[in-house]
């Protein structure tokens, strides 16, 4: 399988802080990868930095190389704005535009830029949210406010903003961490059938989560990368004593 | 053991007595200064006070129309050129400035919001009307901006960044560019909070007399263009307090009767805006 995101030796500094070490990982395209390990491991950190988020923070520094089809994306030249088209994400918190209709927020990503092509807004907000499951919730009140959905829908609008635009990776950053089981069960659904257009990342501390969504799962502890591999073996046969302590509840 | 409950209940009520002596010391003053200048100022408000220019000394009647326009041009002048450095200073305070040029902008601002008004006055006459070799409504507009951009800047900051981290994130992450993210969703977010600074920042300068001494001057006529001395209100106001004539007396009572209505309109409206959560 191709490998869509490639990490090579990232480091990862925030001024003094060493937070992320010397971390390689590939990831399959079409494919979901978990990133696990207990807070404050660099998960969040090392999540980021795909998407070069962390541009923002001055304090930050990435070195190493981070590969997306093959080309880095902290080369000179390259447009973080660019990168973070073709890598989207979603957060911990679901952050819909507060004053923004639920129509308005799937195609956000087209109206902020000011390159909303109105004869084809209809079509990507229906496709948008049929493919996060939301449409038959929401079909009847497009123009109504984002913020009056629930939690879990307000997850999967921030999703369906998130496929809008039409990205190549989706990077989740503990997606399901502020909802409920049964919201909860929707995304993890989501996540699997997602997968078959797009490449997944995702961080969770829910260990049962990165067993039932991902086909992946890279351990994470310190900052440095402990284990890396298929779910399965990591889950049932894991190789290294840290990451069997980790899943089995001894520590983290 | 009732002892003790009695004398914290005395206690209690002799603080919240002294508190309420304190409010009531604040608030006086407001009040005498309102019912005051109502008094006697209301009494000379005509529509030939919002419609004429003053008379010559001696004939009775005229009015500060051309005070009231003038004060609204070189507002409106400086609010044109003070709003967006103000603003746009702001974004780039908390959007995008490294700390240690944003400490210094911040620090510059505040001193600048604390220089007295008439060395901002002083300093404007020695920029442009010497070299312009001539007082100018340009010349005052220029000092009301340089008080307005700190006010504007420092409360937009203060606005901008309780905007939730998580907005500008969820912009940055569609591939919004951060300049746009600054205007379309930080800065919108803050729209009302940023009208609130605005508009005190209006009323500030609506009613500063010192910078206008050396700029604007003043001007018993219609103000011909921008390069010329202009009336405004608050100069008016004092120009017609010190004179020896009565009825020119009753015109700055009128006068100051219509600053303070504006003003109270102004904060008030300020305050309502202040109230609207965040709108995008």
């Amino acid at each position: 399988m191709n490998n869509k995101v490639q990490l090579d030796q990232v480091n990862i500094h925030f001024g003094k802080t060493h937070a992320v070490k010397n971390v390689s990982i590939l990831f399959p395209e079409n494919s979901v990868t978990a990133i696990i390990g207990p807070s404050g491991c660099g998960k969040s950190t090392l999540l980021r930095s795909i998407n070069r988020m962390h541009d923002l923070f001055p304090s930050a520094r990435v070195e190493g190389r981070i590969l997306v089809d093959g080309s880095d994306i902290y080369d000179k030249g390259v447009d973080p704005v660019s990168i973070r088209r073709r890598v989207g994400m979603v957060f911990q918190k679901p952050n819909p535009f507060p004053a923004m209709s639920i129509y308005d927020n799937v195609i956000a990503g087209y109206k902020l830029n000011g390159r909303m092509v109105k004869s084809e807004a209809d079509d990507i907000v229906e496709t948008s949210l049929k493919r996060v499951a939301l449409w038959e919730e929401v079909k009847d009140r497009l123009k109504t406010n984002a913020m009056n959905l629930s939690g879990g829908q307000q997850q999967r609008l921030c999703i369906a903003r998130t496929i809008a635009v039409k990205p190549e990776v989706i990077l989740m950053d503990e997606p399901a961490s502020a909802l409920d089981p049964i919201s909860t069960l929707k995304i993890e659904e989501l996540i699997e059938e997602l997968k078959e257009r797009y490449t997944i990342i995702i961080v969770t501390h829910n260990m049962q989560q990165a067993a039932r969504v991902s086909d992946y799962t890279a351990f994470l502890y310190m900052g440095e990368l402990v284990e890396c591999g298929e779910t399965k073996k990591i889950f049932t046969t894991p190789e290294q004593k840290q990451t069997e302590d980790y899943i089995t509840g001894r520590f983290g | 053991m009732m002892r003790s409950v009695a004398w914290r209940n005395t206690k209690n009520h002799l603080m919240t007595a002294l508190m309420l002596a304190a409010t009531a010391a604040v608030l006086f003053p407001l009040l005498l200064i309102f019912v005051h200048i109502v008094k006697m100022g209301i009494d000379s408000l005509s529509v030939d006070f919002f419609t004429q220019i003053p008379k010559p000394t001696g004939e009775q009647g005229g009015g500060m129309a051309n005070g009231m326009l003038g004060s609204l041009i070189m507002i409106g002048a400086a609010s044109l050129v003070g709003l967006p450095i103000g603003i746009f200073g702001a974004i780039y305070l908390t959007e995008y400035g490294g700390s240690r040029m944003s400490a210094a902008i911040r620090f510059a601002a505040d001193v600048l919001s604390g220089t007295p008004s008439i060395i901002t006055g002083l300093v404007a006459y020695s920029l442009l009307v010497v070299p312009m070799k001539g007082f100018s409504a340009m010349a005052g507009a220029a000092a009301l901006g340089m008080i307005m951009v700190p006010i504007v800047l420092r409360t937009t900051e203060e606005q901008l960044k309780m905007v939730p981290g998580t907005l500008r994130e969820a912009s940055l992450a569609l591939g919004v560019p951060l300049w746009r993210t600054s205007l379309k969703v930080t800065l919108r977010s803050a729209t009302s909070g940023v009208l609130t600074g605005i508009l005190l920042a209006i009323a500030r300068v609506a009613g500063e007399t010192a910078p206008l001494l050396f700029t604007a001057l003043g001007n018993q006529f219609w103000g011909k263009s921008l390069f010329a001395p202009m009336a405004a209100i608050p100069l008016q106001i004092f120009t017609f307090a010190i004179s020896p004539y009565e009825d020119w007396h009753r015109l700055a009572w009128a006068g100051a009767l219509v600053l303070v209505v504006v003003m109270f309109t102004l904060s008030l409206t300020a305050r309502y805006f202040g109230r609207q959560k965040y709108r995008i």
